[in-house]
């Protein structure tokens, strides 16, 4: 992923991540010419494996449009969408994604992007996704599809028959749709060399963003963390360049960490981390840098966030299983953050809160995103009474610039702030 | 010398200022309309609040007389309302000035010349009965505002006049005011004083029977020498501290600006220290905030990005209605039943207003349900906060809105228990700035980068203020 | 009154009452009862009464509540329905229920059944993820499991163990229901003003809230009275009302449609009630399978059903013929994503194939009609106009 602008500091992982990034742009624009055959799938539950393992290119329109709403482009966009008859009311990512069909499909670099030979809905965690498919389907007419219904952890866990459900999907709907549009009959040894390198980059980005759990943490996990993400979110899990980027990044992070020194941020190194906290939700992105200098300005620094677990959850212990190729990508789906329950989550949120020592937890609440967004209110009232950790909340949107307001966040964040100052005298008076 | 400390809450709407003395005791405080400029309605608070503080310092000077004297008493409560109309009477004339100069650039079908005449006899006739008002009906008290006082005044005398000279007329007033309102006068206080002891020795010798002369001739002489050791006196402001909604803007270092979360919460413990959940009504926001037994904050919540079911929509409202904000809560309060409103949204508001009158509900019933409707949200904020522990507090402006006061207490106490302490205080508006000065005392560090920095800048600032 | 006026007048009780008194009063008549209570839209109420329980329709509070404790859960951009069930939820409306399911149609609802967990509402609060794949092997087992699982969560609450025929009986009862509600339609469908549709409305709803059989012995008698005629023709123009499948507006706003000179002919306002297109059938032995296969290929057409083949516009607009629908109404809550965001696909294709829409927004609690009723007067209107134009020309 792009960065807004350049940072102070640039490391070597960060160089690396932006050739990796430009590299995949530079094959979606000759797809055509060079005869590859283009994904359009959804960053939550994405089979990036899958992918690969029949040559094929992904796109993933959530990164189109939170790279529209950095290049503030996204209003325009959502504008047009809305011209086009969408609601005012609905999820901006949708609505920035058709305004930049409808605008040609220039990605985020500048060159168009081909038109998408598969539409795999894997439909995680997400129900406008499906809503989502169901507009792009009629853009591109001419794209097979492919949906994979990723079922919900409503019992907070993983049943046979849910497992039962993807693997027939993914081996009666998916591959076989794969196999027709790739013209490449299905190598189950292939996909479990990629989900090999899988497993370890989930070993990798695992001990990552382990390291905030250090004094002062070496990083930030919100706003650095959606950049560390990045990588197995868009296509390279599985790739051995996302093994080498993440074995260079952490090496990195515990040269800080052995250093003393705090994270990087666009203005600079944190120098005293004042705040330890945990933030639940999405960012924003049109502001994305004035955001997150209200939090380094303040010596915030985010320790562990739930967003950075939308593409997939490792915490608690899951890891691509080569062994089990199809098992194990319907498990990776069915564990990504938003397809888990809301007393999961509340566990999960505390055991950061705990382990991560947080001084207190915030929601940034996003108007688009009701999948992130409804019972936040409750998920913040069961955290603030069973931990008793000072909880703060703030609403903004992923790429409608309309639904930032600066002073009315900064308003929030000040008092939240100067409340867990206020705590820390009467902690130690 | 005695050190003070000055805390002042610029909100949307009003901008209040108050300085307390090293005890936490409240000297004085001053209140004025947030306007344009915000600097303006900030050091207009603070004068408001010094001149307040003189007078508080005038008054326990002469305590023992004012117990025993009737006239000593009367004479301080007339020269309290002399003072507050000298001042609206140098305002008004600045007004009466910049209302002939205007007259004479813009270009309407009267002629200049008359219009000139005509607001002559306007401001004539707002400073006659201003005199009365204030000097009779305790104008002064009433919280009102230059703008409001005058506005309304000038409106009613336009109403007086031929239709023609309507358009012109209110042209020229809404060309004007603003920057009447927006210049600092802060004329020195013991100027104003005995600009306010000379008129009211005029006052009396018209109106007070020839016996009670004599006994307020004597008073007043007692009160010069007073009123000239006072005004001798050095206040010190020692430290301030800044907050509200347009705390930014204030001209403060960043360590003297405190989010009025908690100020609100320290002011309100301060005044009622078992309070365990306040909620302050503003002009922009509506907070519920949860406080330990030291005032200091656990946890808060504000409404979210729209103003609805706050102060402003209220203001909404009275203008829909065409009536003052000061009205609202009265009318509401003769209702028979409640009408179901159901949008707080101030887009969507006037329309169900107009709907509802259309249908023939009474003004009041549906001002019933506005004001019932604000408080349902002002509720669902306590009930996110989690909702009412102890003692409750509420504060802010709208909570001298006595329909607002009446949902507020009867919701919470259905909610939360009927026994539950539920205070208000009169001043509730100044909970914030009182929240302020006493952080301001403290000198509670903000734990803020500029910290070591902005201190200086402010002892600094004090110095000029003093 | 006549028998119909009658049930008329009850069904508008009933519909309403927050309490649900007749469905705990029909559950205080024996200890193995259950109720079960369900969130739009569509849920199989057979497997539950198969088990002796009675699935309960909770559809908000509507505009009959003051919502205190529900708006403290909900940020101001998410739909009005969920506060509404969490105040009955905390204001004790739903104590008595056995248990909760939320079939799958949005994230908000799904999020819900987890507030339900956190608030240990009911010995169980179920999201029921219904399938996205239409093949019985793939699909149909899932669904399967997850009725099997229902099936479970009573069991263990009053140790029914349901057997193949008791659920071909449930299965019966409300095709029967299913089957009557179609009937009405059809007959409204030519005399819609025999029956006004916020009586049907009220009618329908009512059928959410109390025993089949009861429900079913009540539409018998509607169905004799609207097969006479009665009531008189009005110049009014025919719609199909689309987008209103979840949060119901209050019923105020629907009698202002018909008021703004429609009739309303199909609309999806209950949708769940008339769900299954045909009969679910059974008598095969394996009568979940069969209200599976029902579900996988006699469903409706939604917004909630993923619609790959089967394009949704195409099925609106053919309804709508069928119906000899004059023009479409799209009534859709505010911040609904499911009807909001199908919109376009429907607006786009009335456009080109020339049919006349309006559309407009509304609340659960929303207090005024007028915007709406001008609206609707001025489409129905134009219609009108535009006919007799037609006509003459």
């Amino acid at each position: 992923m792009a960065k807004p602008t350049a940072p102070v500091e640039k490391e070597r992982s960060m160089i690396m991540q932006k050739e990796m990034v430009e590299g995949l742009f530079k094959e979606l624009a000759t797809a055509r010419e060079k005869g590859r055959k283009v994904v359009y799938t959804f960053v939550p539950g994405n089979l990036s494996e899958l992918i690969r393992a029949f040559d094929m290119l992904p796109v993933y329109p959530e990164i189109n449009a939170l790279q529209s709403g950095m290049r503030k482009k996204s209003a325009a966009f959502i504008r047009d969408a809305e011209k086009w008859g969408h609601s005012e009311d609905v999820c901006t990512y949708v609505k920035c994604d058709i305004g930049m069909m409808l605008n040609g499909n220039v990605g985020p670099t500048g060159q168009k992007l081909p038109e998408p030979d598969l539409l795999l809905l894997s439909y995680t965690g997400c129900f406008t996704f499906m809503k989502w498919f169901e507009n792009l389907e009629r853009l591109y007419p001419n794209a097979e599809i492919a949906m994979l219904h990723t079922p919900y952890q409503e019992g907070g866990r993983i049943t046979d028959e849910m497992r039962q459900y993807m693997v027939k999907q993914l081996r009666e709907e998916v591959i076989p749709k794969f196999e027709k549009v790739s013209g490449k009959k299905f190598d189950e040894a292939r996909l479990a060399g990629i989900l090999a390198n899988s497993k370890r980059t989930d070993d990798l980005i695992t001990e990552i963003f382990a390291q905030s759990r250090q004094r002062p943490s070496p990083i930030d996990a919100y706003f650095a963390g959606v950049y560390y993400i990045g990588p197995i979110n868009i296509g390279f899990r599985g790739t051995p360049e996302a093994v080498t980027y993440y074995e260079e990044l952490l090496k990195e992070i515990k040269q800080r960490a052995a250093e003393g020194r705090g994270p990087v941020t666009p203005e600079g190194e944190i120098k005293e981390e004042k705040y330890r906290l945990v933030v639940e939700g999405p960012p924003n992105w049109t502001s994305f840098r004035e955001f997150w200098k209200l939090f380094h300005d303040q010596g915030a620094v985010i320790v562990a966030s739930s967003y950075t677990k939308v593409g997939g959850v490792y915490d608690l212990g899951f890891r691509h299983d080569p062994a089990r190729p199809l098992e194990t990508l319907a498990e990776y789906c069915m564990n990504c953050y938003t397809n888990m329950n809301l007393p999961q989550r509340i566990d999960l949120l505390g055991k950061c809160i705990t382990e991560y020592q947080a001084d207190g937890f915030l929601i940034n609440s996003i108007k688009s995103c009701n999948s992130f967004s409804a019972g936040q209110l409750m998920i913040m009232r069961d955290l603030e009474d069973k931990l008793e950790i000072p909880v703060g909340f703030i609403e903004s949107d992923l790429v409608d610039p309309r639904y930032f307001s600066y002073s009315n966040i900064k308003n929030r964040l000040d008092s939240f702030f100067q409340m867990l100052a206020q705590r820390k005298v009467l902690a130690t008076a | 010398m005695a050190d003070y400390f000055l805390g002042i809450d610029l909100g949307s709407t009003t901008s209040k200022a108050i300085i307390i003395n090293d005890r936490d005791e409240v000297v004085g405080k001053g209140i004025t309309n947030t306007r344009a400029n915000y600097e303006v309605a900030a050091e207009i608070a603070k004068v408001q609040a010094l001149y307040n503080a003189r007078f508080h310092l005038l008054k326990q000077a002469l305590a023992a007389e004012i117990a025993a004297d009737p006239a000593f008493a009367r004479y301080a409560a007339d020269l309290d309302a002399a003072f507050q109309f000298v001042q609206f009477e140098s305002r008004l004339e600045r007004l009466r000035r910049e209302l002939a100069e205007t007259a004479l650039k813009v270009e309407t079908r009267v002629p200049a010349t008359e219009l000139v005449k005509h607001v002559q006899e306007i401001a004539d006739g707002i400073l006659a009965t201003g005199r009365r008002r204030y000097m009779e009906e305790d104008l002064g008290g009433k919280g009102q505002f230059f703008r409001d006082i005058v506005g309304e005044a000038y409106a009613k005398a336009v109403e007086e006049r031929p239709k023609e000279l309507f358009e012109p007329l209110m042209l020229l007033f809404d060309k004007s005011i603003t920057p009447v309102e927006n210049e600092m006068m802060a004329p020195d206080f013991s100027e104003l004083v005995h600009q306010a002891q000379a008129m009211l020795e005029r006052y009396h010798a018209e109106k007070a029977a020839p016996d009670e002369a004599a006994a307020l001739r004597r008073a007043a002489g007692a009160f010069t020498a007073a009123i000239d050791r006072v005004a001798a006196e050095e206040l010190n402001i020692a430290r301030m501290v800044g907050t509200g909604y347009g705390r930014a803007l204030l001209p403060f270092p960043e360590d003297c600006i405190r989010s009025e979360i908690l100020c609100h919460a320290f002011g309100a413990h301060a005044v009622f220290p078992k309070t365990r959940t306040v909620l302050d009504i503003g002009g922009q926001d509506t907070k519920a905030i949860q406080v330990d037994s030291h005032g200091l904050v656990t946890s808060f919540h504000m409404n979210d990005r729209c103003a609805a079911g706050c102060g402003r929509y209220l203001g909404y409202i009275a203008d829909e209605l065409n009536i003052s904000l000061n009205e609202l809560g009265p009318m509401a309060m003769k209702a028979e039943k409640e009408v179901t409103i159901c949008s707080t949204c101030t887009v969507f508001a006037g329309a169900e207003l107009r709907e509802l009158l259309n249908v023939g509900e009474r003004r009041e019933d549906i001002l019933a349900g506005l004001h019932k409707a604000i408080v349902m949200r002002a509720l669902s904020l306590l009930a996110r906060s989690g909702g009412v522990k102890n003692e409750f507090t509420f504060t802010g402006g709208v909570a001298r809105n006595d329909a607002v006061l009446h949902y507020v207490s009867d919701m919470v106490r259905r909610n939360y228990g009927q026994d539950l302490t539920i205070n208000v205080h009169t001043d509730s508006i100044f909970m914030g700035a009182l929240g302020g000065a006493m952080f301001a005392r403290r000198n509670i560090k903000a734990d803020l980068p500029a910290a070591a920095k902005g201190a200086k800048a402010g002892a600094e600032e004090n110095e000029g203020m003093a | 009154m006549t028998p119909l006026e009658e049930i008329i007048s009850t069904c508008r009780q009933l519909a309403f009452d927050l309490n649900f008194s007749r469905a705990k009063a029909w559950k205080a008549q024996d200890p193995q009862r259950v109720l079960v209570g369900f969130t739009p839209i569509y849920f199989p109420r057979e497997v539950v009464h198969a088990a002796k329980g009675l699935a309960v329709g909770i559809l908000g509070a509507g505009d009959r509540k003051p919502i205190i404790k529900g708006d403290a859960y909900y940020q101001s951009y998410i739909c009005h329905m969920p506060r509404g069930i969490v105040e009955l939820a905390l204001d004790g409306n739903l104590d008595g229920f056995d248990g909760f399911v939320f079939p799958s149609i949005c994230d908000v609802m799904r999020n819900l059944s987890g507030m339900f967990q956190l608030m240990g509402k009911g010995r169980f609060a179920k999201y029921m993820d219904f399938p996205q794949n239409f093949r019985a092997e793939i699909g149909g087992a899932f669904y399967k499991a997850e009725m099997e699982d229902v099936l479970r969560r009573i069991e263990a609450i009053n140790g029914v163990q349901v057997t193949a025929d008791a659920l071909d009986r449930s299965i019966a009862l409300y095709d029967r229901n299913r089957a009557m509600l179609a009937a009405i339609y059809d007959i409204r469908q030519d005399h819609p003003w025999r029956l006004a549709y916020e009586d049907l409305y009220c009618i329908m709803r009512a059928g959410l809230v109390m025993p089949v059989e009861e429900h079913n012995a009540m539409l018998e008698q509607v169905l004799e009275a609207i097969g006479r005629e009665r009531g008189v023709p009005e110049d009014r123009i025919k719609v199909v009302v689309a987008g209103a499948f979840c949060e119901q507006p209050p019923l105020g706003l629907i009698k202002t449609i018909e008021a703004a000179g429609c009739y309303v002919v199909d609309d999806d306002f209950l949708l769940g009630s008339r769900w299954i297109e045909g009969a679910v059938g059974g008598g095969n032995g394996d009568p979940l399978a069969a209200i599976a296969d029902a579900y996988l290929t006699r469903s409706v057409q939604s917004s909630v059903v993923y619609d790959v083949g089967n394009p949704k516009e195409k099925r609106l607009l053919d309804l709508a013929r069928r119906r000899g629908a004059d023009g479409l109404v799209f009534a859709a809550p505010s911040f609904c994503d499911p009807a909001l965001l199908d919109q376009p696909l429907y607006f786009h294709q009335c456009e080109k194939e020339g049919v006349r829409y309006v559309q407009f927004q509304y609340n659960e609690n929303t207090g005024q009609f007028k915007v709406i009723k001008e609206q609707v007067g001025a489409f129905a209107d134009s219609i009108k106009l535009w006919e007799g134009e037609a006509a003459t020309a």
